[in-house]
């Protein structure tokens, strides 16, 4: 079951979560207490804006300027699934 | 190391992503299910605090991101503060792993302000008298004072729990306490059986029912916490029918330097007998993972045998793990005994069997102290 995020909320990273570029291994890696993920170009993307400042609609919006198509589909589904994982979570 | 709810490690694209530095073999405590080898006390020739901060440079320049430090206890180093700076100025994420012993809340302070990201405390119940029986050691007041120290340092903190048959049905309580503490993480880890818990494996082994009964304890809090705390329970590989993708394979993210510089694909990796562990004083740390004859011993798949060989499951699990196959078949090339379709399955299967009988004789547990046990006669032991 992956809650729903809603367009208006705010979105930041969890701060046990490191998000930052990987120069050897040419990625953008989340790490974490137990592990490291590796991103692909279009998470990262997305990740990159999960700064507190913006929120899930605007996000998406930023995704599909950058992709000039509508992504915005995609983006909610990585916020959804980012924030089942514990990656993210809505500024309060 | 992969655990259910936390992400499979992706393609390492062979760099060494996660680094295990085991700065010691002392410890304080005595757990009958320790992983450092039998013959611990041997090993007194530590690195020195350069030679570590040589290790963490090299690491780092191949690529490694996540850094254990870990033991025996690492506390007892007096350098684990230099150390920890050190990492963080070099850019790894830096995780302690403790028993708590020796963390006062001066300690933690400094490697607050050195940059250690996160702490992994062991606890072995929320109950003091089992827990000091379980360790040897008067310590559950002192772990748990700890464990709030950690916390008000803000540290995001991992609950480590060796899960056996003596501390099984303590499961609500444990996690009941871990909601209290606030950790973010509870990691139940089943006890792997390897040197000193392998000794131990007959008393430690729960019965299918008590692992089931923790598993379903575990599922109803997860549904009731969400994303609040992450619970980790993985099920012993002697319960299931495929081995672990031990490691994510030989040599494929981990490297691990033992307290006398030795690098090992793995911790426990000093069981397999025959085996010549390049050393960090001796070799530098690209030639050890790269080019040196361990780390390519068990790399890939092409020492593989039957049932592996021709399985259509290797890529998903390596054949599991080359130490529990050498310590229970004789050969680190042999499929992983854990898995069903090795034929030497028995082994396991008579392990879990004995484990359940109501009417075995019971033996006391081995702790590890010095002297508890002769390994001269162990071919297991170099």
């Amino acid at each position: 079951m992956v809650e729903k995020i809603a367009a208006n909320t705010v979105i930041e990273m969890v701060p046990t979560y490191l998000f930052r570029w990987e120069e050897p291994q040419q990625a953008y890696v989340l790490l974490y207490p137990e592990g490291v993920v590796k991103l692909n170009e279009t998470g990262a993307a997305i990740l990159k804006y999960c700064d507190g400042t913006h929120t899930a609609k605007q996000i998406a919006t930023k995704l599909s300027e950058e992709y000039t198509t509508d992504v915005s589909e995609s983006v909610f589904n990585f916020l959804e699934v980012s924030y089942a994982k514990g990656w993210i979570r809505t500024k309060s | 190391m992969p655990k259910d709810g936390s992400e499979p490690s992706l393609d390492g694209l062979g760099i060494p992503m996660w680094l295990t530095l085991e700065l010691t073999y002392r410890c304080p405590l005595h757990c009958p299910w320790c992983s450092n080898p039998l013959d611990f006390d041997k090993f007194k020739n530590e690195l020195t605090t350069e030679e570590w901060k040589q290790v963490l440079a090299d690491g780092r320049k191949m690529g490694a991101l996540q850094l254990g430090f870990t033991g025996g206890e690492p506390m007892l180093r007096k350098d684990i503060e230099e150390l920890v700076a050190e990492s963080e100025k070099l850019g790894y994420y830096s995780n302690l792993i403790t028993s708590g012993i020796g963390l006062t809340p001066d300690r933690l302070k400094e490697m607050k302000k050195g940059g250690l990201k996160q702490i992994q405390l062991s606890l072995q119940s929320s109950d003091r008298d089992i827990t000091n029986k379980l360790v040897g050691a008067d310590v559950y007041d002192q772990k748990i004072a700890v464990a709030y120290d950690i916390k008000a340092q803000g540290f995001p903190m991992v609950l480590n729990i060796p899960v056996c048959k003596q501390n099984i049905a303590g499961t609500r309580d444990i996690l009941k306490l871990a909601e209290d503490l606030e950790v973010e993480y509870i990691e139940f880890a089943n006890i792997q059986y390897y040197n000193w818990a392998l000794l131990n494996r007959a008393e430690f082994l729960p019965t299918r029912e008590e692992l089931k009964e923790a598993e379903e304890i575990v599922r109803e809090t997860r549904e009731r916490l969400g994303n609040k705390m992450a619970i980790y329970f993985v099920i012993p590989d002697y319960f299931d029918d495929r081995p672990k993708a031990c490691m994510n394979g030989w040599g494929a993210i981990h490297l691990t330097i033992g307290p006398d510089g030795a690098a090992l694909p793995c911790q426990e990796a000093r069981v397999i007998k025959g085996l010549e562990f390049p050393n960090v004083r001796e070799h530098s740390l690209d030639w050890i993972w790269n080019t040196s004859p361990v780390f390519n011993a068990y790399r890939g798949d092409s020492w593989m045998k039957e049932p592996c060989k021709s399985c259509d499951e290797k890529e998903a699990d390596h054949g599991g793990c080359r130490c529990q196959a050498f310590l229970l078949t004789g050969d680190a090339a042999n499929t992983d005994p854990v898995c069903s379709k090795s034929p030497m399955h028995n082994v396991i299967e008579a392990s879990v069997a004995e484990a359940a009988n109501k009417h075995r004789v019971e033996r006391p547990l081995v702790f590890r102290r010095k002297g508890a046990i002769t390994v001269e006669f162990l071919n297991t032991v170099e």
